[in-house]
């Protein structure tokens, strides 16, 4: 067997008292070996790879580089150990050169630009880069900063590479170019470890393969070993009970009816591809998929926030059985329509509340129109805030406290209890429990069904595959913008989610072929 | 007349030059330092002190003043003044992340008093007839010519009639220039004001980037103030005579795209503009006031022009006015 590059020993890390990032996680790296990272959402992938590059410190364990006991406490440390890595959100001066990004902060000798091209240019006909080091970073697409970056941490001499997620923002023309590059350098001797969860990328590029689930390491593997169901199983575990009451719906009948949906980023990247479902009155619609799959745009443009290249919204409006399209409205106009529509949005402080202001004026950003005269009127509002601080018990000073203050599980019931107030007809929740304890989860679970029993169609965009199943009604998969499949929550299983939700990428892989 | 306007201008100009110059420097490391003019102020002050120190020492005889000596003194006390000034600055947008802009307008109003409180009581102390202070005699070392100047007419008088501040001024223009663009001084800079995550991750102290960058610019802006006491009001000090020149310097920073040698070029045309009304024949009292505008009205047209034209090189730095803390990441 190869030498050992990286070992870590008993990797634990938590944030705050609660949060277990990672337990007890063992991991081998060789030299000359591409070891991919699998694990769904929130898996602790990220947070184990920040631990080796030195941004996070871990709480207890041992790591050691090339057999060596090794203290990381910042990026600079792991440099001096020939770890680099490489994040999804590049770290580059936009303003400056390839070649003055690769060198900047390095101190090897007199600054000389050209001599520094010179070494620069051996590493890229080295491994195959072929980048124009005088090219400024703003005008470069992403692979090309992507590129940029690699070349930055090999040029300060790492023999450990760790790309994470490399591939979720390349073309799979670039993706094949990347991979050659990274077998490149793997026969250099080079260590490599890549974050994904792209399965068909990890049988297509691993030696081996780690996989990782809710913090812990469930096991190593040979990649020629598995197959992507015997990786999905490891993946996704075993079904756990979580006990949530789940009525069958009633008077079910169409309230938003999506056709052909489809949208473009700024760079001309597609969001929503061709996206067709129907949400129903009475019933949860869970939604699927890995993170980044097109989830918010999804439900921004339902909102109205998202502009549409194609597609129709249609809404059914139960009052008057009227129908409308709510495409290429704005927020205001969809409300005029006498759509009672109710947007939870994944980030909570930016989108959904104003972190300075307090819980009433938090509850008067959705009412403030309603108000006539020149003075604010303060008493309805704060009737409704006492109502549901006291209703959903939220641990809070005063309504007059705000909301910044308030823990995350907290924030979340004054934004879900705003949204749930106005009697929605068509009510969108995105990761609604993401980072709440046990408790709040099941306060936020209990609403959503009350709303459900109301008649309010429910959208409900999690992460967890075990809370998807026993809440929602019906699971719909996305993945790469697309509706990968649609199944019966009460029947399905948790592995042929994890299979549709790779689902779109393996297609892609098998265009390339 | 032509040789005299131009060399009236470059007078008006330096320092506005001096100003700028620190200024850029400062705003290269993410600072966006509005208490410039305080700190142009008490670098003027601070030179008037020593120079007034200095003078009583060797009895108000000229004779019995050294010419080095004269010189330094003040030079060193304004520098220390400003730097002072810097400090205080960088203590509280770097160390305390206070908001930039607060700080530095408290600054200029901070600097400004303190200026005024000085020059109040060296008034008082000379018993001056009139509300201000003369230091001619340092002013005239200040201001000594280089000797061959007069023996190359206008030549001389065009390029070597000046105070030697001013061609300091150039020069450090010229090397802050070289420094940001050729050096890895200057690129670890930029890359502080540009991006400071990411040359905090590059393994560059940020904070103390940001400080020596603001130091060193206050120091240079400071001088701004000396060359005018000395210089172009020979040194002559009366409370509140510094005017708006601060917030030139500030302006100047956009019209010269934060690039140090365009600075000087735009410093000599704003002093142009600001003495053309006493150029120009037949203007009454009343239109020489509008003239008095055009440095204005020519810096509102750039910003309006700099805004408009998107080119990335041209703006300023991308964090230029926000705090930097690491656990934000």
């Amino acid at each position: 067997m190869a030498k050992i590059a990286l070992e870590l020993k008993n990797i634990t890390k938590t944030f705050g008292a609660k949060v277990i990032a990672n337990k007890d996680v063992n991991l081998t790296v060789y030299q000359g070996e591409i070891l991919s990272i699998l694990g769904e959402n929130g898996s602790g992938k990220t947070t184990l790879m920040n631990m080796i590059a030195g941004i996070y410190f871990p709480d207890e364990g041992q790591i050691s580089v090339n057999g060596e006991e090794a203290v990381i406490a910042s990026p600079k440390d792991a440099f001096s150990y020939g770890i680099g890595m490489i994040h999804q959100h590049f770290k580059l001066v936009d303003v400056f050169t390839a070649a003055e990004n690769i060198v900047l902060g390095v101190n090897d000798g007199k600054y000389n630009l050209n001599k520094s091209k010179e070494k620069i240019k051996e590493i890229c006909s080295k491994y195959g880069f072929s980048l124009d080091l005088d090219k400024k970073i703003y005008t470069m697409s992403v692979s090309e900063k992507q590129t940029v970056e690699i070349i930055k941490v090999l040029y300060r001499g790492a023999d450990i590479l760790i790309l994470d997620e490399p591939t979720a923002v390349l073309t799979p023309q670039e993706t094949s170019k990347l991979f050659d590059i990274l077998r490149n350098m793997r026969n250099h001797g080079k260590s490599i470890i890549i974050i994904t969860h792209k399965l068909n990328e990890v049988m297509e590029i691993s030696d081996r393969v780690a996989v990782l689930r809710k913090g812990e390491s469930v096991g190593v593997v040979n990649t020629a070993d598995v197959d992507p169901h015997k990786l999905t199983e490891l993946m996704v575990g075993d079904k756990v009970e979580l006990n949530i009451n789940r009525t069958t719906p009633k008077n079910v009948s169409d309230r938003l009816v999506i056709k052909g949906v489809t949208c473009y980023n700024r760079e001309g990247v597609k969001l929503l591809d061709d996206v067709t479902f129907t949400a129903k009155a009475g019933e949860i619609l869970g939604v699927a998929g890995i993170a980044g799959s097109g989830q918010r745009e999804l439900l921004e443009s339902i909102a109205g926030l998202q502009k549409l290249q194609s597609g129709e919204i249609i809404y059914h409006n139960p009052k008057t059985g009227k129908s409308e399209n709510l495409r290429d409205k704005t927020p205001m106009q969809i409300r005029n329509l006498g759509v009672r529509l109710s947007f939870v949005p994944e980030d909570r402080l930016g989108m959904g509340l104003v972190g300075n202001m307090d819980i009433i004026d938090n509850m008067m950003l959705r009412s403030y129109r309603r108000g006539k005269g020149m003075f604010l009127r303060r008493k309805k509002p704060k009737n409704l805030a006492t109502e549901i601080v006291e209703r959903l018990q939220v641990v809070t000073p005063s309504v007059n406290t705000p909301v910044r203050r308030l823990s995350g599980g907290n924030v979340q019931k004054v934004l879900v209890g705003r949204e749930i107030a106005s009697s929605p007809t068509v009510l969108m929740v995105a990761y609604p429990v993401r980072g709440l304890d046990i408790n709040s989860s099941y306060t936020i679970f209990n609403l959503l069904n009350e709303q459900k029993e109301k008649g309010a169609a429910v959208i409900f965009v999690g992460e967890d595959l075990d809370a998807l199943l026993e809440l929602s009604d019906r699971i719909m998969v996305i993945g790469s913008g697309r509706i990968t499949g649609t199944v019966d929550a009460r029947s399905a299983t948790k592995e042929e989610i994890g299979l549709l939700m790779t689902k779109s990428t393996k297609e892609g892989g098998e265009d390339n072929e | 007349m032509i040789i005299a306007f131009i060399c009236r201008a470059i007078l008006l100009g330096v320092p506005l030059l001096f100003g700028s110059v620190g200024e850029i420097i400062t705003e290269k490391s993410g600072h966006l330092n509005l208490g410039i003019p305080g700190v142009m102020y008490v670098g003027g002050i601070s030179g008037v002190i020593g120079s007034f120190l200095y003078e009583n020492a060797c009895g108000n005889d000229i004779a019995n003043m050294n010419p080095f000596l004269a010189v330094c003194i003040p030079l060193l006390c304004s520098i220390i003044g400003s730097v002072l000034m810097g400090l205080i600055y960088s203590f509280f947008t770097v160390t305390l992340r206070a908001n930039q802009n607060v700080t530095g307008l408290a600054l200029t109003t901070f600097g400004i008093g303190l200026g005024n409180f000085f020059g109040g009581s060296l008034i008082k102390l000379v018993d001056s007839e009139m509300p201000s202070i003369a230091l001619t005699k340092t002013s005239s070392f200040f201001t000594t010519k280089l000797p061959f100047a007069d023996s190359l007419g206008f030549v001389g008088e065009l390029l070597f009639s000046h105070d030697f501040l001013t061609y300091v001024a150039i020069i450090i223009a010229v090397a802050a220039t070289i420094v940001l663009k050729r050096t890895r001084v200057g690129l670890n800079l930029r890359s502080v004001g540009e991006n400071p995550a990411t040359a905090d991750a590059a393994g560059i102290n940020v904070s103390s980037y940001k400080y020596l960058a603001t130091m060193i610019g206050s120091a240079v802006a400071g001088l701004g103030g000396l060359q005018y006491v000395f210089a172009y009001a020979n040194g002559v000090w009366s409370n509140n005579a510094f005017g708006d020149r601060g917030w030139m310097a500030i302006a100047l920073v956009i019209f010269a795209l934060w690039n140090p040698s365009l600075a000087i070029a735009g410093s000599f045309l704003f002093g142009a503009l600001c003495n053309a009304n006493n150029y120009i024949q037949g203007l009454g009292t009343e239109t020489q006031e509008l003239f008095k505008m055009l440095p204005y009205i020519v810096t509102i047209i750039v910003l309006v022009f700099t805004s408009m034209r998107k080119k990335r090189e041209h703006q300023p730095p991308e964090s230029l006015g926000l705090s930097y803390f690491r656990e934000d990441r």
